[in-house]
């Protein structure tokens, strides 16, 4: 089986959702001619990232009575569509939030749940954290979403790819920090933040024997850069398709689902991966925790 | 020595991109400079150029009756190199009277009113131009605090505050900055034969290095002198850092109602745009 992903990376205006939404709706429609059956957009696609006070007045509920989704649902009739947004609960907490949008409806929200709240960050101050990650099923198999700082702990793939997650989608609006040496080790013209974010995609995608596709947004904020870098990594740790720094595009790649059958076949660590075991240890590391 | 060397290339690239974006989303596509003939303004200069094309660039020089003809001359460099527009403005008649008004005034007192003196004539090309003042200070003489406040530290954006003297020295190298420029003594040139390290009393690369380990490195004091720099030289750098925080910050405003700017009423710059 086949899967027609399309990653867009792509600038924001800040607070404003109908002018993002505008932007949303053109690149669905431009991955719609390309045949794309996916199209994901990076955290916060539709509000832009250092909201602050703004956070109250861009957020929506992922339902078809809200306007903006239901613009968005209709959309996904064409193609399954993934965005990042401010969504208030019912109780008007503001979170954080990915929705994945098929055939009209919406398949699953991920908030997010590490808010980063140091150096530069100050989601915490703002945001409300999820408190939950699962996997769903969608038209191509079983799909985990994250968003940004939620992968920068491995327990949050670790779980999604217990709960069955074949395909990652991960999506950020990550600050570039760390202008590297002259003539690194490492290949140029890459930050430190865009070289760790791509060393550990490839690497979950190694250990998980999964896709791991991931986008972020570009443009600046202030004084802040974005750096884009779009990626997918296959179930071997190969990469699939690598997007350019600090540009926009809409990056369209191919994946051969039936890659998890043969890498699964060849390294079977997810047969072997003794969940007892980890739960077992986990029990007794947070209760000696507790007791001391 | 710690490796504070860069990636040129992309520190360029962000830059540039920097300066258009910010610039467009104000509502500008054109920016007003202060060309001294130093390292630090060449730099921005061809930055500002790159990023906006030549047609976009209004370079200003504001000498007094003492600046060096070298300062002079070296800016001119820049200006014809990047075939860029130019006024010169001299500030001489301009400030004089307010020295004479205030006579036996001291060095100090005389190159704050030039700075300012000469960021009133910057703001105001900056509207007769329709262009936003874009800043020349580097991150080495932030942290410092050598700078006049509201003087030669007042601009719209700055596209070189996240670089140490030794990296605006290698970004400039790199992107074509006259060698005459680079190579020559830093200096304000508020007075004649004045220079920077000799006010400050120690070199730039001197400096540089402990403020990378302090700031970028978040290295103790005590670290930075086990790394083999002498005690008091660290600890005069980090009082000059702590002492000119007012200088990095807007003043504080007394907060009195439940909702009050720069506290709890946060928003960027960008903010709608």
């Amino acid at each position: 089986m086949k899967l027609n992903l399309a990653l867009a990376q792509i600038n924001t205006v800040l607070g404003n959702v109908e002018k993002n939404l505008e932007k949303h709706l053109a690149l669905i429609d431009q991955a719609q001619a390309a045949c794309t059956d996916l199209l994901v957009f990076p955290e916060l696609s539709l509000t832009g990232y250092v909201l602050q006070d703004l956070v109250p007045t861009v957020a929506h509920r992922a339902e078809d009575c809200d306007p903006v989704f239901h613009q968005l649902l209709k959309a996904s009739q064409k193609i399954d569509v993934m965005v990042g947004f401010v969504e208030e609960d019912a109780r008007s907490r503001f979170y954080i939030a990915s929705a994945y949008l098929s055939g009209g409806k919406v398949l699953h929200v991920h908030r997010k749940v590490y808010l980063p709240t140091y150096g530069l960050f100050d989601e915490g101050r703002f945001f409300a954290w999820g408190d939950g990650v699962s996997a769903f099923d969608t038209r191509f198999g079983r799909v985990g979403m994250l968003i940004c700082e939620d992968f920068w702990h491995a327990s949050l793939p670790y779980l999604l790819w217990l709960d069955g997650a074949d395909i990652f989608l991960f999506a950020s609006s990550s600050p570039g920090r760390g202008l590297p040496h002259a003539n690194p080790c490492d290949e140029p013209g890459r930050l430190d933040s865009a070289r760790w974010v791509d060393e550990i995609n490839r690497a979950y995608a190694g250990l998980f024997t999964s896709f791991v596709c991931h986008t972020n947004r570009v443009g600046f904020e202030d004084g802040l850069n974005f750096w884009g870098g779009a990626s997918v990594y296959d179930p071997d740790g190969i990469a699939l398709v690598h997007g350019p720094q600090h540009e926009e595009a809409l990056i369209q790649v191919e994946l051969d689902l039936n890659q998890l059958h043969r890498t699964r076949a060849r390294l079977p660590v997810l047969r072997d991966e003794r969940t007892a075991l980890v739960l077992r240890e986990l029990n007794r590391i947070v209760n000696a925790k507790d007791n001391s | 020595m710690a490796d504070i060397s860069i990636d040129t290339d992309l520190a360029r690239k962000i830059l540039t991109g920097f300066i258009r974006t910010e610039l467009n989303r104000a509502g500008f596509s054109k920016a007003v400079l202060g060309l001294s003939g130093g390292i630090d303004s060449a730099l921005a200069c061809y930055l500002a150029a790159e990023a906006l094309g030549k047609e976009g660039i209004l370079a200003v020089r504001m000498p007094y009756k003492t600046s060096a003809q070298d300062s002079l001359d070296d800016a001119q460099q820049v200006i014809d190199a990047l075939g860029i527009q130019s006024l010169t403005v001299p500030i001489t008649e301009m400030v004089d009277p307010l020295f004479e008004r205030f006579l036996g005034m001291e060095n100090r007192r005389k190159g704050n009113i030039m700075a300012r003196e000469r960021m009133i004539i910057l703001f105001d090309q900056s509207e007769a131009f329709h262009g936003l003042v874009v800043g020349t200070s580097n991150k080495t003489e932030i942290l410092l605090g050598y700078s006049t406040w509201y003087g030669d530290s007042a601009c719209a954006i700055n596209p070189i505050g996240d670089l140490y003297k030794a990296q605006v020295r290698e970004l400039a190298q790199a992107m074509g900055v006259p060698k005459s420029i680079i190579e020559k003594a830093p200096s304000a040139d508020l007075w004649a034969g004045q220079t920077d390290e000799g006010e400050l009393g120690f070199t730039y690369d001197q400096a540089d290095q402990i403020l990378y380990l302090l700031i970028d490195q978040r290295y103790t004091p005590q670290e930075v002198v086990d790394a083999s720099f002498r005690e008091e030289f660290v600890k005069a750098i980090l009082q000059r850092v702590r002492r000119n925080q007012f200088k990095r910050i807007l003043p504080p405003i007394a907060k009195l109602s439940n909702r009050t700017i720069g506290y709890d009423f946060l928003y960027l710059r960008d903010w709608g745009t």
